[in-house]
């Protein structure tokens, strides 16, 4: 399979036109806001959620309002369908005026299209607001999945594994993989996980491969250099105890996320875990999740990662989405964004750093009983090595898809 | 003579269409080997009646009144039950089924083994003056042979009563009469009660029996 | 039947144009789109230079965890439903024919066929999960339960709950099938005479009408066949999970963003298009070895089969799939208007309009851009089909007939695959993100359906009013609007419908070809599901119900008005 990807890499470099790199000055800023006016962006971006989507519409109301530049949300179920399409124009034997000006991606997307030069930049030490990036504290703003940015997708925000339980029926917090662990066998049938290769489920399975192993820092290493065997080992002598205690016996899992938080609002699950910190609190104001419901961190940390947006090689309006990549890193953009009550996600920006009005933005968010604790949110486990996703799920798979 | 269980009875038959009362009441008796001929212009409900004999009315009309076959009420009866064999001015023979098979069709499941089937289905074609036609495909047949068939299922399908739709209406003049004399006989060979509508005098002419004018709604026999 | 004889060669020289104009319209794109998925299949990537051709996509498909599993799941359901739902429709038109029920069925067969399969799917789960409706009715106060009971029904491993949805599905589409096909063998006259010889009205049925119309129900029954083998968008909500069927786990590998995944993925796209034509061929097989076993039973004199149990039986099933059908949609109606509903609520706790509030905006253009592409398609669609038929008419049947079986060809071709090697003819003919490339995807999805729909009764339109007509002069375009237009409003009109309703559920066929600017009503709904929000894909899925629904309720009033005419002046 790798001799494949590497052919194709192979392939695309040979006809790919490399605009970004062949740009050696940077245009002065005020050039690319000049130019961005009156553009009109199309972004790629998951829609699935109300609270993004409003989220999102209000992003466009801003970049036009401060930038006449017109910003349209193309809605996806999904960001891989995005990649093919890019894909297709690369197949197509289109180097410029592409339909795609910004998507949001990270992980295994970003290493795609990465590997396969499709994406424009690197860019991000263009953008002003790019200097507050908390890189220090938050280093997987610069690295994806350990993989490097390398500049050509600008951080977004910040995401982390939260579990959260309906106190209504949970009395004591699991707050380890062994304390979930007894807690399941105790109440049988009450908490599950997403079927792999759904990115959260395949979360969960480097959650608690993390915690298993003696040592972690093969698990940084591409997965090849490595004796998996072994290192895996314990993982799926884990899950073959756990499986016969969740929901269903472990023989179906939900498909992903909101099937996962679908089964919890329907009182069929007790416990369960996202990706986005303020996913309580908003999911309670929404209805999805029950008023009891509350969030928990694993004492011992859990995975936590960055999304970002990119620029396609492609896109025709290079300069609009320069623009609009900054007004997302802005910190009134940045301070909305972690506002639970809007989206909930926290900001990849170093307070610190920002001046005393721009930092109070952020210290008037809200931080009720339904948001982990900032010390929770601060011990995050980075990403292993992206070659692990493939490999757990593709094993996930031969052991449980039967 | 005909005796009293041979006889298809009509007892105070009226048919109506929405307001209109297109038949009756009427009141018939057809006796073993006898024609009965009910003439009438188009729309005036002849079909209509025979329909309502057999059991194949449509739900447009409303109809009353008694129909007993050889002291069997018809009324209450399924189609199938019935035992009234009809014969139509198409002949409608079953498009993907052979000659052969249409007649077979037609032959109850009590005669039984392949060659006494195949047997009886010979002998009816060879009665309708079609020896070897069996294999044949009915399109290739001409008008008059379609309705020769037609009428051998209707008869090997054992009926206890006939009616004739129009049956002659399609076929040429020179070919009518030879096919209508080709039923008549048939019919009052095996004795059965045969109610015939038209509105053709030659028909009602050679029937030579009772003729029912639904114009006059009078009966009158002929000698 | 011989041709019309000629009489305005001019015309004449137009329609010839139209089997060859049609099938380079259609077939360019088909071909391009096969191309698109057997060439990566091999390793290959169309437009990106040479590479060697390999057989590893193929090694890593056959490798894969959970293939064979999928491939067992994804047969039983696709010919289970097929085989499931093609008996019911026939017993049901056999032991019910000409009832009541059976004509008020037909008057409500309209909404029942524009429910597009996700939206039926999304309420089947609603209605049948351990979680849904039917256990909420009963519980707690029958069962005890006050939290979902822990057994699998939706998504179970063996996929018994996808082939009921499919079944309930696509039964209807059948029957619409079935009773078109009724009407062009003198259905009522056969089997009254059947029955005069003394067969009761099942074995009349089927050894009189059902040789008849089977060849007319032939194509549509392979392109249940085809769709229940390929099913993406059901089967990812009832299906079975781990592993999916074959159709979803292909598409979870083009999901991936792994390069590798996709040669696969196109790999498993070919298998599946052979498993699929594989499973044709032996249903073909079973059709004539089906015949031929029955062939002396038709003649066997055998008046009786069975008939009071399988007019129970099929009634009984009938009743079933309207419940579950009925019970479905109306789950979404109150999903839609809901706040807060819960286990074991049988209904919601409260109620709000503010989900339709808050997506109006949207739900408004969504609405806007489905109705303007359907129509358009739709439109073009008939067009197309009927000067492939008049040509058909006018310059003798061969030509290109045999080409045009072509078209059918998307019917059975895995969309997610197919659709690709399409989307790299749009970038180089530039076409992309545009409505004309949107219009021209869905037209090859479109069209198959118009012409299902409206060919036999084209071709079964009596041609001795057209050659009456043209013996007193009548030009081929005057014939068509004077003669056979008329006559064939009702079916035109229905089978224009059914191809609104087919452009109206394109997923891909919208996302790629639009590059995800034109967002209409099913692409919305898809995405909304990937939300989890039921509320919120409850009003995706209604609309998507109401859009096709209004123009299906129009044609059905204009079909049976037409009929009523006819009738009327017999």
């Amino acid at each position: 399979m790798c001799r494949f990807f590497a052919i194709l890499i192979a392939v695309f470099s040979l006809g790919g036109i490399t605009t970004g790199y062949g740009r050696t000055a940077t245009p002065d800023w005020n050039d690319v806001v000049s130019a961005a006016e009156g553009q009109t962006v199309y972004w790629h971006a998951w829609g699935g959620d109300e609270n993004v989507n409003r989220y999102v519409a209000w992003v466009a109301d801003q970049v036009r309002d401060q930038y006449s530049i017109t910003l349209r949300h193309v809605r996806v179920g999904n960001i891989s369908e995005t990649v093919t399409l890019l894909v297709a124009e690369k197949a197509g034997g289109r180097t410029q005026d592409g339909r795609i000006d910004l998507l949001w991606l990270n992980g295994e997307n970003f290493a795609a299209l990465k590997s396969a030069d499709l994406l424009y930049g690197p860019f991000t030490h263009q953008l002003p607001y790019f200097a507050y990036v908390d890189i220090l504290n938050k280093p997987t703003t610069l690295v994806d999945f350990t993989l490097p940015t390398d500049g050509l997708e600008a951080p977004w925000g910040m995401a982390q594994i939260v579990f959260f339980a309906d106190t209504a029926h949970v009395k004591n917090l699991p707050r380890s993989l062994t304390d979930l662990k007894t807690w399941a066998e105790k109440n049988p049938g009450r908490f599950t996980y997403p079927a792999p290769p759904d990115f959260t489920g395949t979360t969960f399975l480097k959650q608690a491969l993390m915690d298993l192993v003696a040592d972690r820092a093969p698990l940084y290493k591409p997965v090849t250099d490595v004796d998996f065997e072994r290192l895996s080992a314990p993982l799926w002598a884990f899950l073959d105890s756990l499986h016969p205690t969740l929901w269903r016996s472990g023989k179906i899992f939900p498909a992903n996320y909101p099937a996962l938080r679908q089964l919890m609002n329907d009182g069929s699950v007790d416990v369960a875990f996202s990706f986005n910190p303020a996913e309580v609190t908003s999911a309670i104001s929404r209805r999805l999740l029950p008023s009891t419901v509350r969030p928990f961190v694993f004492s011992g940390g859990t995975i936590g990662n960055s999304h970002f947006v990119a620029i396609p090689q492609t896109a025709s309006a290079k300069e609009g989405a320069l623009v609009v990549a900054n007004f997302l890193l802005s910190p009134i953009a940045q301070a909305r964004k972690a506002d639970p009550h809007v989206w909930g996600d926290p900001t990849v920006l170093d307070v610190q750093k920002l001046d005393a009005d721009s930092a109070a933005l952020f210290q008037d968010l809200a931080h009720g009983d339904t948001m982990p604790s900032p010390e929770d949110l601060r011990r995050v486990i980075a990403e292993p090595h992206p070659s692990w996703t493939e490999r757990l799920e593709e094993e996930w798979q031969r052991r449980y898809q039967r | 003579m005909p005796s009293i269980q041979k006889t298809l009875c009509l007892d105070g038959v009226s048919l109506t269409l929405g307001l209109r009362r297109l038949i009756g009441p009427l009141t018939l008796k057809v006796g073993e080997g006898e024609i009965v001929t009910v003439m009438g212009p188009s729309g005036s409900g002849k079909s209509a009646l025979l329909n309502f004999i057999c059991g194949t009315l449509e739900s447009a009309f409303e109809a009353s009144g008694e129909v007993v076959l050889n002291g069997r009420r018809l009324n209450l009866l399924a189609v199938e039950q019935r035992r009234v064999g009809i014969l139509f001015q198409n002949d409608l023979l079953f498009p993907h089924m052979s000659v052969g098979e249409n007649l077979m069709f037609g032959l109850p499941a009590n005669v039984q083994g392949r060659h006494e089937r195949h047997l009886r289905v010979d002998q009816a074609l060879m009665e309708a003056g079609l020896e070897g036609f069996a294999a044949r495909n009915p399109a290739t047949l001409s008008g008059g042979q379609r309705a020769r068939v037609a009428l051998m299922r209707v008869l090997l399908s054992e009926p206890e009563a006939l009616l004739l739709d129009e049956p002659f209406g399609a076929l040429d003049t020179s070919l009518r009469a030879q096919f209508r004399s080709f039923v008549f006989d048939h019919a009052r060979q095996r004795g059965l009660p045969t109610l015939l509508v038209t509105h053709d005098h030659e028909d009602a002419a050679a029937s030579n029996g009772q003729v029912i004018d639904l114009l006059q709604n009078q009966s009158e026999t002929k000698a | 039947m011989g041709s019309i004889s000629p009489l305005r060669t001019g015309a004449r020289r137009w329609l010839r144009l139209f089997p060859p104009v049609t099938v380079a319209l259609f077939l360019a794109p088909i071909a391009a789109g096969l191309m698109g998925t057997v060439l990566p299949s091999f390793g290959y990537l169309p437009g990106s230079g040479s590479a060697p051709l390999t057989l590893t996509p193929w090694r890593d498909f056959f490798n894969a965890p959970g293939v064979e599993s999928a491939l067992l799941a994804t047969m039983v359901t696709g010919v289970g439903a097929t085989v499931l739902s093609v008996l019911i429709a026939v017993a049901v038109s056999a032991s019910w024919h000409g009832t009541r029920a059976v004509s008020s069925l037909r008057k409500w067969l309209a909404p029942l066929l524009a429910a597009p399969h996700a939206a039926f799917a999304m309420g089947f789960a609603f209605l049948l999960a351990p979680s849904g409706w039917l256990v909420r009715t009963i519980s707690p106060w029958a069962t005890g339960w006050d939290r979902p009971p822990d057994f699998i029904f939706v998504q179970d491993p063996n996929g018994i709950a996808l082939l009921i949805a499919l079944v309930c599905k696509e039964i209807f589409f059948l029957l619409l099938m079935i009773w078109a096909a009724l009407g062009q063998v003198k259905a009522d006259r056969l089997l009254d005479i059947a029955r005069t010889l003394g067969y009761r009205p099942v074995s009349a049925w089927c050894k009189v009408v059902l040789p008849l119309i089977y060849p007319q129900i032939r194509l549509p029954v392979y392109a249940v066949l085809a769709y229940s083998l390929s099913v993406v968008d059901m089967a990812i909500i009832l299906g079975p999970t781990a592993p999916p069927t074959l159709s979803v786990l292909i598409l979870t590998w083009f999901q991936d963003p792994a390069p590798a995944m996709r040669f696969q993925g196109a790999a498993g796209a070919v298998f599946l298009l052979m498993c699929v034509f594989l499973t044709i061929a032996m249903w073909r097989a079973a059709e004539c070895l089906g015949a031929k076993a029955t062939r002396d039973w038709l003649t066997s004199g055998a008046r009786r089969f069975a008939d009071t149990a399988v007019r129970w039986i099929s009634g009984g099933a009938m009743i079933a799939i309207l419940a579950v059908t009925v019970g479905a949609l109306s789950t979404l109606v109150l999903w839609s208007i809901t706040n807060v509903w819960r286990f074991p609520d049988f209904v919601p706790s409260s109620f709000s309009l503010e989900v339709w509030q808050d997506i109006w905006p949207r739900l408004r253009e969504s609405i806007v851009i489905t109705s303007i592409v359907a129509m358009v398609s739709a439109s073009i669609a008939i067009v197309v089909t009927l000067g492939c038929l008049e040509n058909e008419q006018w310059n003798g049947k061969p030509t290109g007939r045999r080409s045009l079986t072509l078209l059918y060809l998307p019917l059975v071709v895995p969309q997610i695959s197919f659709l690709f090697g399409l989307q790299i003819m749009f970038v180089m003919m530039n076409m992309d993100g545009t409505w004309s490339a949107v219009i021209w995807g869905h037209l090859i999805f479109v069209l198959p359906y118009t012409f299902l729909v409206l060919s036999d009764p084209y071709r079964a339109l009596d041609s001795r009013y057209a050659r009456a007509a043209s013996s007193l002069g009548a030009s081929p375009l005057r014939l068509f609007w004077r003669i056979r237009a008329p006559l064939l409003l009702g079916a035109i009109t229905i089978s224009f419908s059914v191809g609104f309703a087919v452009s109206v559920t394109q997923y891909l066929a919208t996302l790629f070809p639009s590059v995800g600017r034109l967002p209409t009503l099913t692409t919305e709904a898809v995405i909304s599901v990937s939300g989890g929000d039921r509320r919120v894909a409850a009003i995706y899925g209604l609309t998507q119900l109401a859009l096709p629904l209004l123009v299906f309720g129009a044609a059905m009033m204009v079909s049976i008005r037409r009929a009523r005419q006819f009738a009327g002046s017999k």
